[in-house]
């Protein structure tokens, strides 16, 4: 008996919703041999990350704290990845956010008013959505790879936000420590449910996810950029423009990207510090492929993610397993994810060894 | 400026160079095989932490950077199975690649942040490597020349053999080599593993030549310079290079104007430099006339599957 594998006519819908379920198995699986290889409590370690958030109700608002930037983020990055527009750089497009933010708050600092946080979020949606124009602009004029460039200005991003909080942001009452004052209440995203972390931020990401999915699956606009990632000369001869969707897709995951940025600076850190980037950006890609580059999935996917982030925290008081560990359980996860993909678009069949030599 | 320092700015240029340039030349062969590997950044990292601590058990340097080349190459097998065998896109599996290596090298080299270890000595005799003067060209240790060695190699292997037609043929039309009978997906893997181990050299060079110490994302984005580099190149290994000599200079400005105190820029604008250098450069060589006349190889990205 030989092991074949054929293409499926179409894709199975078992395999394609089972496939990232299976993918975070076969990583807790990995984990717990490579963690037990490394001399940690590998089973132990696993359960932390992956069960024990799940089965205490007080984490759960962390949870959804801990998914709403990488689910807003993801969102915007599925949108692109589907028109094949390969935004990397949401790092960078995230901090620019949250730097257009604070600009604003410090401008307007004293003054306490209903329009001040609106005005935050609207900077750092556009700060965000600017910062993504530069790699769209060099793709559609000079068809320069958005993926090197966006990536760049990840780097140069990063720079910006330090020189800022180092010199002239810096808070002049702030004992010379590298960032920027404290917000004021109306610059600071509201909380949602008293004694929790959950704010207003989180409905905000939600939204995000709603407007996605109706745009992506209810409107013209969404059906051009699947043709444009199908099917690129189809989209051509059907009049769709691809220089027009590379420059949608990018500027509304820089602008998504960028509002998360603000949201979570006001949000988690009430000021702007060199320790506000945490590669949201980057694992924010893992959650747009877990969630099968679709907005409810991408939605199910931060939360898996999320979920992960809160255990890795469990896991390292309970198991003295690395802060290190996260990253690489999120990277096993896409690995699998890519893996077991082969069976969704394909059928595994046995087929008896004397037809394989006649053929 | 007297001789000495311009002499020991060229050679910090060189040292600045010469692992982008490694890092380089592996993807200009992997892409020539048509496949695009965006996990150099990955696969550097985990070349330098299993370098790094090699070379701190065994207290031998050069065990080090086998161990480097050794682990770069496994790491970018890893992307071979997915992308190659399983037919995964190459882009998304090359993300995944980078952001494992850097969750390994921080997790494995964890317990050695700090430490330190020596560094290879120069290759040539101290005679002439120590020459005040002579030194320029011979005070390197084995990688630099290696380096260039290698860049020569892969001009004649590219352009003047018969394999390397047959590995530009597989990256410009899979499907015509196919039919006449090469091994697609196997001369891509070797081409893939080829810039794994240059990968894991260079990202060991860091380590331990650049700063002989550990320290957490230690290569900071080199690695995608180098996948620009080879854009930059027009994938051509003379080229690449001239593009990693660049940028070697435009990293040692920005490392001597901050140890100068050089007050007209930040010290932050002066660290993005490399990284816009690397947007301008990528947005100028579009634009120069003789686009299109030898660029990225035609299947550079594409999924490969033999007569399904």
């Amino acid at each position: 008996m030989w092991i074949k594998l054929e293409p499926r006519k179409a894709p199975s819908h078992l395999a394609l919703y089972g496939a990232p379920v299976a993918a975070i198995a076969l990583t807790m699986l990995a984990g717990m041999v490579l963690f037990t290889l490394m001399g940690y409590r590998g089973a132990g370690a696993v359960f932390e990350i992956f069960i024990e958030p799940l089965l205490e109700p007080e984490r759960w608002p962390d949870i959804a704290v801990k998914a709403s930037p990488l689910v807003m983020i993801a969102t915007g990055l599925a949108i692109g990845f589907r028109a094949n527009v390969w935004n990397i750089g949401a790092e960078g497009q995230y901090i620019v956010g949250a730097i257009a933010g604070t600009g604003i708050a410090l401008a307007t600092y004293g003054i306490e008013s209903w329009w001040v946080l609106p005005s935050m979020l609207v900077a750092g949606l556009i700060g965000g959505a600017a910062w993504a124009a530069i790699p769209a602009l060099l793709r559609i004029r000079l068809k320069v790879s958005e993926i090197l460039t966006s990536l760049m200005l990840t780097y140069v991003a990063l720079q910006l936000l330090y020189y800022l909080v180092r010199g002239p942001w810096r808070d002049p009452e702030g004992y010379n420590f590298p960032q920027t004052r404290m917000f004021s209440e109306a610059e600071t995203v509201p909380n949602l449910l008293e004694g929790t972390q959950l704010h207003w931020g989180v409905l905000l990401t939600f939204l995000a996810v709603l407007i996605a999915w109706f745009v992506m699956s209810r409107t013209l606009t969404g059906y051009q950029v699947r043709v444009v990632g199908l099917a690129p000369m189809a989209a051509r001869l059907g009049g769709f423009h691809e220089n027009r969707t590379v420059m949608m897709t990018m500027l509304v995951s820089g602008g998504l990207a960028g509002l998360a940025g603000i949201v979570e600076c006001s949000a988690t850190f009430g000021q702007l510090t060199p320790q506000f980037p945490v590669n949201y950006g980057f694992t924010a890609i893992i959650v747009a492929f877990l969630g099968r580059l679709h907005p409810i999935g991408v939605l199910i996917g931060g939360l898996a993610l999320a979920t992960s982030y809160i255990g890795a925290d469990i896991a390292q008081t309970a198991s003295a397993l690395p802060q290190a560990a996260t990253g690489l359980i999120q990277a096993m996860m896409l690995f699998f994810l890519l893996g077991v993909d082969l069976f969704v678009v394909n059928r595994v069949r046995l087929v008896p060894s004397v037809v394989q030599h006649a053929s | 400026m007297s001789l000495e320092i311009a002499i020991s700015i060229v050679m910090t240029l060189v040292i600045a160079a010469t692992p982008i340039l490694l890092a380089g030349l592996g993807e200009l062969v992997v892409e020539k095989s048509g496949v695009l590997n965006l996990g150099v950044e990955g696969m550097m990292l985990v070349g330098a932490v299993a370098g790094f601590i090699t070379a701190s058990l065994t207290g031998f340097t050069p065990a080090g950077y086998a161990a480097a080349a050794f682990a770069g190459l496994c790491a970018s097998l890893l992307f071979g199975v997915l992308a190659l065998t399983i037919g995964a896109n190459q882009v998304a599996t090359g993300l995944a690649l980078t952001i494992f290596g850097t969750g390994l090298s921080s997790l494995a080299g964890a317990g050695f942040v700090g430490t330190t270890i020596a560094r290879l000595p120069a290759l040539f005799p101290q005679s002439i490597a120590g020459h005040p003067i002579l030194r320029l060209a011979f005070g390197y240790d084995v990688i630099v020349y290696l380096s260039i060695a290698l860049t020569l190699a892969a001009a004649w292997f590219l352009n003047h053999t018969r394999s390397g037609l047959i590995l530009r043929c597989v990256g410009e039309s899979d499907a015509s080599a196919h039919a006449i009978g090469y091994p697609v997906t196997a001369i891509r893997y070797l081409a893939v593993a080829f810039g794994g181990a240059l990968a894991g050299l260079a990202g060991a060079y860091y380590s331990l030549a650049v700063t002989p110490m550990w320290a957490d994302r230690i290569t900071a984005g080199r690695g995608w310079i180098a996948l620009a580099l080879v854009v930059f190149s027009s994938w051509r290994p003379w080229r690449l290079l001239l593009g990693a000599y660049i940028f070697g200079a435009v990293m040692t400005l920005e490392l001597y104007s901050k140890a100068a105190g050089f007050a007209l820029l930040p010290p932050e604008m002066l660290a993005m430099l490399p990284y816009l250098a690397t947007v301008v450069a990528l947005a100028v060589i579009a634009m120069r006339p003789s686009r299109g006349r030898l660029d990225a190889p035609r299947c550079l990205g594409k999924t490969f599957r033999a007569g399904a």
